[in-house]
């Protein structure tokens, strides 16, 4: 009896059990909930024009379209810059920023957690008070910052500035505490070096960790609109993401809530693809390895 | 892996690794592997330990973004203080009102799912965190075009038609321009948007528990899924937990144009909805005070630090506490002490 409540119980289940349709009652109305609103974003993005202004307002549409996304295109060609431009840079800002900001983080965790120095404690302390750091009080000194650095104007602008990532130090530093240092030890005692030790024992152990924090790189890289907005003039090195949200601002109601709803499908579904593609690295990892 | 260590072995790193063993070996040596850090730290340093340092010394004085600024010492504090009507009687409560909701709210509801979807197994689990997470990465973006129809003032908002054609309202009810409502409606959004980053934490905290755990606990006679939140689940996935903690918190107090860009208007109707980021936000960009500006966000980074203290302290204690309840039997297996000898 008690065996077999252990099986039902068990986190991380192979298989379905008796036990878990509690939980599915639960989570699936739930889930349906919380996804309304983003089903609402797809209907309204397919909406002809004369379904976005019907009384009562609609959830569902009936005769789906792109008008919303010829007209969202065709807008934007009318800019000096083409819309793939803008593309282009958001996808090359948002790669070379994930895979930065994953190298930068992994190595500085695996310092802070296995080795000791003097101020170790004071620059994880440090660390971890960025967490909390709001980029939208300092936005005034950071401009003078990259002013004075000479990146103004420059590609990197859109790059540089967010590959630190307090958050994703964390966390890697918080898994990397995890893994037992006799592991470590018996690297060494194999001969490896410490880059042996960081590719091939750290990076390995903490996958879900980097999966999770490439995944809020590529957000926040994807979603910056802070260079484009403050530190360039230069419009061929702006970001997608800039574009549209200086257009979804200025068009809310009517067809320009249908443009603009096509614009927030675009900017959510490389999100949304990226997150299903590390999620399954997350779980992969989960099922075969793990930290124990 | 785990399987071939006893139970013992593996409680032993889990909880109890002492200190002073892993300070006299190999591994804790720095040398030059120190180097590594360093691409880490000049990013770091430069584009966020700087720019707080250069806040908190404009904070000091009556920079302008124009002329040279001079130093005014406390006078921006001073001001803001006694001065500042706006910022003691609607930003200060609206904000701590918001983060005393949404903060904890965001938590729990992401502990729980995150269990929750933890016992399930692995395709729908998957499917189920995929639904839940979305929100997340949709918010930032989508505020206008989802919720400003949902809750719109007139008939034709979505919840406005669906309570007239019910019955239980008998006008439109103006949800984003009514000082009452405003403030809800941005905690539902923000709770809403929140099963982000700490919820992912949480989930792949509780997957990386060992079995191995919950097997020896219900062997030494843990009975029930509340002594296993308890006594294992909570106490093994405490890092995930205090990083959960520290991104709701910090992800709430940060959240500043939610209420503009619900109520479509900047400031807020009656300040109802303006936090301290607008604040900020207000004094650097609209009226270009940058040393009063600074002095607003240096309060706000203070007001975040202690918050985090707090709950580092609460994480702290309760550790202590659990660390007495399991320990290890002769046998080698986790025993949990009973309620009655802890008391």
């Amino acid at each position: 009896m008690r065996a077999n409540r252990f099986q039902n119980n068990r986190i991380n289940p192979t298989s379905f059990g008796t036990s878990q349709i509690r939980l599915f009652a639960i989570l699936i109305p739930l889930s349906i909930i919380l996804m309304l609103p983003i089903l609402f974003v797809f209907t309204t993005a397919f909406k002809p024009a004369d379904e976005l202004f019907v009384f009562p307002p609609q959830f569902f549409v009936y005769h789906p379209t792109w008008d919303n996304f010829t007209r969202l295109f065709k807008e934007m060609s009318t800019s000096a810059v083409p819309a793939s431009r803008y593309l282009f840079n958001s996808l090359l800002v948002a790669l070379l920023t994930v895979v930065l900001s994953v190298v930068l983080s992994i190595s500085a965790a695996y310092i802070l957690s296995k080795k000791d120095f003097k101020g170790k404690k004071f620059l994880f302390d440090l660390n971890t008070l960025a967490i909390e750091f709001v980029p939208i009080a300092v936005s005034v000194p950071r401009f003078i910052i990259i002013t004075k650095l000479g990146l103004t104007n420059l590609f990197v602008s859109n790059i540089l500035p967010i590959i630190a990532m307090p958050v994703g130090l964390f966390l890697v530093k918080q898994f990397v505490d995890q893994i037992p240092d006799s592991l470590i030890e018996a690297a060494y005692l194999d001969g490896a070096n410490e880059l042996d030790i960081l590719f091939r024992v750290i990076i390995p152990m903490t996958k879900p960790a980097i999966a999770t924090i490439a995944i809020l790189s590529f957000q926040s890289a994807w979603g910056n609109v802070e260079a484009s907005t403050l530190y360039l003039t230069n419009e061929s090195f702006k970001t997608f993401a800039y574009y549209i949200t200086s257009f979804t601002s200025s068009n809310t109601s009517g067809v320009g809530q249908g443009m603009a709803a096509a614009a927030t499908l675009i900017m959510f579904v490389p999100n949304l693809l990226i997150f299903i593609f590390m999620q399954s690295q997350v779980m992969d990892t989960m099922a075969y390895s793990g930290i124990k | 892996m785990a399987n071939g260590l006893g139970i013992k072995q593996t409680l032993k790193k889990l909880f109890s690794t002492p200190k002073k063993e892993r300070a006299t070996t190999a591994v804790r040596q720095g040398g030059w592997s120190l180097l590594l850090l360093v691409p880490y730290l000049l990013a770091f340093l430069t584009f966020i330990v700087a720019p707080v340092i250069a806040a908190i010394a404009f904070s000091f004085t009556d920079f302008d973004s124009i002329r040279n600024p001079n130093w005014v010492f406390l006078d921006n504090y001073i001001y803001l203080f006694t001065q500042d009507a706006t910022f003691m009687q609607n930003i200060l409560p609206n904000t701590l009102l918001f983060a005393v909701v949404v903060g904890p709210c965001s938590f729990i509801l992401s502990f729980f799912l995150a269990w929750m979807l933890a016992q399930l197994p692995r395709i729908p689990r998957n499917i189920l965190a995929l639904l839940i997470y979305a929100p997340s990465i949709v918010s930032g973006v989508a505020v206008q075009v989802i919720w400003v129809t949902i809750f719109n003032g007139d008939a034709s908002g979505f919840l406005n038609s669906i309570l007239l054609s019910w019955g239980w309202i008998s006008a439109p009810i103006q949800w984003l321009q009514d000082k009452d409502f405003l403030m809800m409606v941005m905690i539902i959004v923000t709770v809403w948007g929140s099963t982000g980053v700490g919820f992912l934490a949480m989930l792949s905290g509780i997957l990386n528990i060992d079995p191995a755990l919950y097997e020896a606990a219900y062997i030494d006679g843990m009975r029930n899924r509340w002594q296993e939140i308890r006594y294992v689940t909570l106490p093994s996935m405490k890092p995930q937990l205090l990083f959960g903690a520290v991104m709701s918190m910090v992800s709430t107090l940060q959240a500043g144009g939610i209420g503009v860009a619900l109520s479509g208007s900047n400031p807020t109707p009656n300040y109802a909805g303006d936090l301290i980021v607008n604040h900020i936000e207000d004094y650097a960009f609209t009226r270009y005070e940058m040393g009063f500006a600074s002095c607003v966000s240096v309060i706000l980074l203070v007001f975040i630090f202690v918050l985090t203290k707090l709950v580092y302290r609460l994480f702290e204690s309760n550790r202590k506490k659990q660390a007495k309840r399991i320990v290890i039997g002769e046998d080698g297996h986790p025993m949990i002490e009973r309620e009655e000898k802890i008391r």
